[in-house]
């Protein structure tokens, strides 16, 4: 489940940078490569798990999928905010920089 | 249990070749539409940004600790050798596709800037002789 929502997160990511030049700005990409970075990781444990259980991966219990599915919704809030926070410090728009000049002046 | 250091330590190793070919990049006066430290930049996110989710995945499965000795299976020695066993297998797997993967994106947006000039070149050409 972690891995299926960061793909998803991943694709959207990737989807937004393509069709969008306002979110080529806000370096919408480097949020798609941090997905799909992790995506490419998860996809090596969820071999390594396959490899482990066989037929038993793809049958998880009830209360494993809910968890999986919170930690993936978790995992995609936290990408949000470290993407958030590099857009906020290296402001390519300048408006902190305008906020707080205007502040200050 | 700890694969993320493996990406994770590749990381830092990309993040220091990326700086020092940048600045090798920028004293040798390079024009590159696209250079070289750029596309390791691609590399460098998708391993700090995978290394970064993962490491929480494993702070939410308790397998890393605020304190000494960070990772749970580090204070058990019977746990530690399947934690390096892990870091061995599924961390080294995990650092070669991404780098596999980032091989590939490159050598096709490589291969697609080649193209380019070459349309562009003969367009100038004709532009020449005119």
């Amino acid at each position: 489940m972690t891995l299926l929502l960061t793909c998803f997160a991943a694709a959207a990511a990737t989807v937004i940078w393509y069709t969008n030049k306002k979110a080529r700005t806000l370096r919408v990409g480097s949020l798609a490569l941090m997905y799909w970075g992790a995506s490419l990781m998860w996809l090596v444990d969820a071999a390594a798990e396959y490899i482990e259980l066989r037929d038993a991966f793809f049958t998880p219990a009830a209360a494993n999928m809910l968890n999986d599915t919170y930690l993936g919704l978790s995992v995609v809030a936290l990408g949000l905010v470290i993407w958030l926070i590099a857009v906020l410090i290296r402001d390519p728009n300048g408006t902190v920089r305008q906020a707080l000049l205007k502040k200050h002046g | 249990m700890a694969c993320f250091i493996v990406p994770a330590t590749e990381a830092i190793v990309t993040t220091v070749a990326a700086k020092c070919i940048r600045h090798h990049e920028k004293q040798s006066g390079s024009k590159a539409a696209l250079p070289f430290s750029e596309k390791l930049g691609w590399l460098n996110k998708m391993l700090w940004g995978g290394s970064a989710l993962l490491a929480f995945e494993h702070l939410w499965h308790g397998e890393i600790s605020p304190f000494y000795p960070f990772l749970t299976a580090a204070a058990d020695p019977a746990e530690t050798s399947v934690m390096l066993h892990e870091m061995a297998t599924s961390g080294v797997a995990m650092a070669l596709l991404v780098t596999a993967v980032w091989g590939i994106l490159t050598a096709l947006v490589t291969r697609k800037q080649r193209q380019a000039q070459q349309n562009v070149l003969p367009m100038k050409q004709e532009v020449q002789d005119s």
